[in-house]
C-alpha cells in the first residue's frame, strides 16, 4: 500500500506553474496519479483543460514524455505509441518497460472519444486510460456530458422555467469499460489519495488495458468555492453517489463504505451551485429522484460484491 | 522480378518491401485488399510491422500519428469515406511534419453512395499538408509507395500515393518489382527528429500554440511544402537511375507541336494517350500532360511546360462543387495568369463515379479544344464528359 511519505518522495513528474484553476481537481488528480506511477511513463491526452492548462507553447508542466493529438482519439493514439513501443522492443531497439497512460476528461472518454476507447480496449493494448471526469465540457465553459449528472445546470443544459437543468441520469461508464472485460477497472476519487495511488499500482501492474475514473470536481463548473475541492470529492464519495471501487479479473470490490456515515445527497447538492434551482419551492421531487438514484445503483454495485470473501 | 499483380496487391507487395514499424487501418472499399493483404504477411511473420486493427479509419490516422511521434515508420490505406473520416488528423499529420505514408485507391464521396472512382476523397484532402502522389498504373502505385517512404522521411512531410479504385486497384496488370533489399537499401532508415519514447529526454509534442505562436509554426510547415519539389524529383531520378523507371512530376506526350493539350492525372492518363495516338493519325496536333504531383501544387512547372500553349484542357475526376470551374482548372489558371499570352484554360469533368472514360471521350474533348484553339476563345465554364 502506497504510504504518503513514499509518494512524496517521488519526483513531481507534473510540474507547478501550470495554468489551471485555482481548485482544480483535474491537476490534482493527474499530480497523484504520476507520483504513484511506476516509471518510466509516456502520456497522451485529449485537447481539452489538461492540454491548454499544461502544455501552452513554449512551456510545458510535464516532466514525463506527452503527446497531445486530438479531442476524440486519446485511446487511438495512445495505441499507436504502444504498437512502436512493441515492435521496438522486439526489434530490441529499447529495452526499458515503459508504462503507457492517456488522461482523458468526461467529453473525450465518455462522449467523443468513446468509440476509439471502446476500441483500443478491445484490442487489448497494454495502457492504463484515466478518466479524469469533473462531469461536464469545463474547457469551452461547462457544457453537458453524459457524465453530468440529472439535475444540474450546464450552458447546454441550463436550468430554464420549463426544464430544470439536465434530465438523463449519467452514463455508467466503468461498466461499460468493465463489460470489455478488462483485467482492471476501478473508480476512484481525488480526495483518497491512497486508494488512487493503490488503484494506478494496480492498473499498471496488469498485462492488458485498464481504467480509471477519477472522480476531479471543478469549482467553475460545479460552483463552488475553490478551496473546496478536495471536501466536495469526499461528499461525493460518502453520500455514495460516486462509490470507490474496483473490479480485478471480473470481481468487484468497494474499497470504502461509509456505511453509518453515509450523508444525504442534498448534503452535498445544496453546496454547489449547479443544482440551485433544485431547491426552489415545487422542485422537492428532483432532490427525492436524485436520491433515489443514487441509492438504486449503490445498492446494484454492491449486489455484484461476492457476498464470502 | 516480373509478376502478375492488381494495384492494391502491388501497393501491398511494396508495404511488405518497406516492412514498416507500424501499420493502422482499417477496411474500405476499393483499398481494403491491401489491408487483408498486410495482414496475412503479418500473420506469417514475413514482416516485423505491429498491426493495429483499428476501429475507424479516424483511429487509423491517430494511431500512426501515435507511433510516427514514438519515432516509427508507419503506414496506412484507405479510401473514400475512410480518407474523409480521417481529414481532422490528416492535417495533425501534417502540422506535425510526420513521414507517415498513406496508400489510396481513390473513390467518390457520398452522397449518394458509390464505390467507384473518382477523386473527390483525395482532392478534397489537398489543403491537409500531405504530398499527393497520382499514380497512372499500378507499376507506377508501386513504384511510387517505396519512393514515398524516402520522400517522406527526408523532408518530414506526409505522403499519400494514390491509384484509381477498381480500374487500377483491381485491375491485374504486369508490374516489376524489386528485391527486397533493394527496397530497404532505397528507403534506408528512420530519423526521426524527436521520440516520444526516448524517456531520458522527455518532449511535449503537439502543445497549444496561441496567436503569438501558431502563425509561425504555419508558416515553418509552408516552407517544408514549398521546398520539398527538388526533393521529390531527387527521389524519382534516383530511383529511376536505379531501377530503370522515372516518373516525372509532369510527363509531356506529344506535346512539341501540339495545338491542343490536355492536363489529366490518374488512369485517364493512359486513355488520353491512345487518344493522342488516334488523334496524331488523323493528322491532328494534339497532346497530353500527365500530372503525377498534385501537392505540392508545381505553380512554376505549369507556367515553364504548359505557358506556351494555344489551349489547354485540364480534365479532372472531381467537380469541386465550388460555383466554378473544377479544383486543378483553378489552379493551372491561377499559375498561368501571368504568362502573357496566356494559354486559354478550359475546364472539363469526367468520370465520376466510376463513369467510363474512353478515348473517344478524350477524342471529343481534343476536338473541341482544337475549335477553340482556331475561334482564338474558350468558355468558362465547366464541360461534362460523358454525363446524360
Amino acid at each position: 500500500m502506497a504510504s504518503i511519505k513514499a509518494l512524496c518522495k517521488e519526483p513531481e513528474l507534473f510540474s507547478s506553474g501550470h495554468r489551471a484553476c485555482a481548485g482544480c481537481g483535474e491537476a490534482l488528480g493527474v499530480r497523484q496519479v504520476l507520483l504513484a506511477a511506476q516509471k518510466p511513463v509516456v502520456i497522451v491526452i485529449p485537447t481539452g483543460c489538461m492540454e491548454i492548462i499544461s502544455t501552452l507553447y513554449p512551456h510545458t508542466a510535464w516532466q514525463v514524455p506527452c503527446f497531445h493529438n486530438a479531442f476524440e482519439n486519446a485511446a487511438a493514439t495512445l495505441s499507436g505509441v504502444e504498437a512502436a513501443y512493441k515492435t521496438f522492443k522486439r526489434k530490441g531497439e529499447i529495452t526499458k518497460d515503459i508504462n503507457f497512460i492517456a488522461f482523458g476528461g468526461d467529453g473525450g472518454t465518455y462522449d467523443i472519444g468513446f468509440q476509439a476507447l471502446s476500441g483500443a480496449v478491445e484490442r487489448g493494448h497494454r495502457m492504463l486510460y484515466v478518466c479524469t471526469d469533473n462531469e461536464a465540457y469545463m474547457n469551452t465553459g461547462v457544457q453537458r456530458s453524459s457524465a453530468t449528472p440529472m439535475g444540474a445546470h450546464t450552458t447546454t443544459s441550463p436550468a430554464g422555467n420549463k426544464i430544470p437543468g439536465k434530465v438523463q441520469w449519467r452514463k455508467d461508464i466503468v461498466e461499460i469499460m468493465i463489460a470489455h472485460d478488462i483485467p482492471y477497472a476501478a473508480q476512484a476519487a481525488i480526495n483518497n489519495w491512497s486508494d488512487l495511488a493503490n488503484k494506478v499500482q494496480k492498473a499498471l501492474s496488469v498485462n492488458g488495458p485498464s481504467f480509471i475514473n477519477l472522480l476531479v470536481p471543478c469549482p467553475l463548473g460545479w460552483m463552488y468555492p475553490s478551496d473546496k475541492t478536495v471536501e466536495q470529492s469526499k461528499m461525493a464519495v460518502d453520500t455514495c453517489f460516486w462509490p470507490l471501487y474496483e473490479c480485478e479479473n471480473g470481481v468487484y470490490k468497494v474499497n470504502y463504505d461509509p456505511k453509518d456515515k453515509k450523508i444525504p445527497a442534498v448534503e452535498w447538492l445544496k453546496t454547489q451551485d449547479r443544482f440551485r434551482h433544485l431547491f426552489k419551492p415545487g422542485n422537492e421531487h428532483l432532490i427525492e429522484a436524485f436520491q433515489k438514484e443514487v441509492d438504486r445503483r449503490w445498492q446494484k454495485l454492491l449486489g455484484k460484491v461476492p457476498k464470502t470473501v | 522480378m516480373v509478376v502478375a499483380k492488381t494495384g492494391n496487391e502491388a501497393m501491398a507487395y511494396a508495404m511488405k518491401q518497406v516492412n514498416p514499424d507500424v501499420v493502422a487501418a482499417y477496411p474500405i472499399t476499393p483499398s481494403t485488399e491491401i489491408v487483408q493483404i498486410f495482414s496475412g504477411y503479418v500473420a506469417d511473420g514475413l514482416v516485423d510491422t505491429e498491426y493495429v486493427a483499428v476501429e475507424s479509419e479516424h483511429s487509423a490516422m491517430s494511431a500512426c500519428i501515435g507511433a510516427s511521434v514514438a519515432g516509427a515508420r508507419a503506414m496506412t490505406a484507405t479510401a473514400s469515406q475512410g480518407l474523409a473520416l480521417m481529414h481532422e488528423m490528416l492535417h495533425i499529420a501534417g502540422g506535425l511534419r510526420l513521414p507517415i505514408v498513406l496508400c489510396l485507391a481513390s473513390r467518390s464521396l457520398s452522397s449518394p453512395l458509390n464505390i467507384h472512382c473518382d477523386h473527390s476523397d483525395s482532392v478534397a484532402s489537398r489543403d491537409s499538408g500531405w504530398i499527393q502522389i497520382f499514380c497512372e498504373s499500378s507499376q507506377e502505385g508501386y513504384d511510387s509507395v517505396v519512393q514515398a517512404v524516402r520522400i517522406a522521411e527526408t523532408a518530414f512531410i506526409p505522403v499519400m500515393v494514390a491509384i484509381d479504385g477498381f480500374i487500377l486497384s483491381h485491375c491485374m496488370d504486369r508490374i516489376e518489382v524489386l528485391e527486397d533489399k533493394q527496397v530497404q537499401d532505397f528507403v534506408g532508415k528512420l530519423k526521426p527528429n524527436y521520440n516520444l519514447l526516448d524517456v531520458d529526454h522527455p518532449v511535449t509534442v503537439s502543445p497549444a500554440c496561441l496567436p503569438d505562436s501558431y502563425f509561425e509554426h504555419k508558416r515553418a510547415q509552408a516552407q517544408g511544402m514549398n521546398d520539398v519539389l527538388p526533393v521529390i524529383e531527387k527521389v524519382a531520378a534516383d530511383f529511376g537511375q536505379k531501377f530503370g523507371r522515372l516518373w516525372k512530376t509532369i510527363d509531356g506526350y506529344r506535346t512539341e507541336d501540339a495545338e491542343a493539350v490536355i492536363v489529366c492525372m490518374g488512369s485517364a492518363v493512359g486513355t488520353t494517350r491512345i487518344a493522342v495516338d488516334e488523334l496524331r493519325k488523323q493528322g491532328k496536333k494534339v497532346g497530353m500532360f500527365k500530372l503525377r504531383i498534385f501537392r505540392p501544387l508545381v505553380a512554376d512547372v505549369f507556367k515553364k511546360v504548359l505557358g506556351k500553349y494555344k489551349v489547354v484542357g485540364v480534365l479532372d475526376r472531381v467537380e469541386g462543387v465550388s460555383g466554378y470551374v473544377t479544383p486543378l482548372t483553378v489552379e493551372v489558371r491561377a499559375a498561368l495568369y501571368d504568362q502573357a499570352p496566356k494559354p486559354m484554360v478550359p475546364s472539363y469533368v469526367y468520370g465520376l463515379g466510376g463513369r467510363e472514360f474512353e478515348p473517344e471521350d478524350a477524342m471529343k474533348v481534343f476536338e473541341e479544344l482544337l475549335g477553340f484553339a482556331k475561334a482564338g476563345k474558350a468558355p468558362d465554364g465547366t464541360g461534362y464528359v460523358g454525363v446524360r
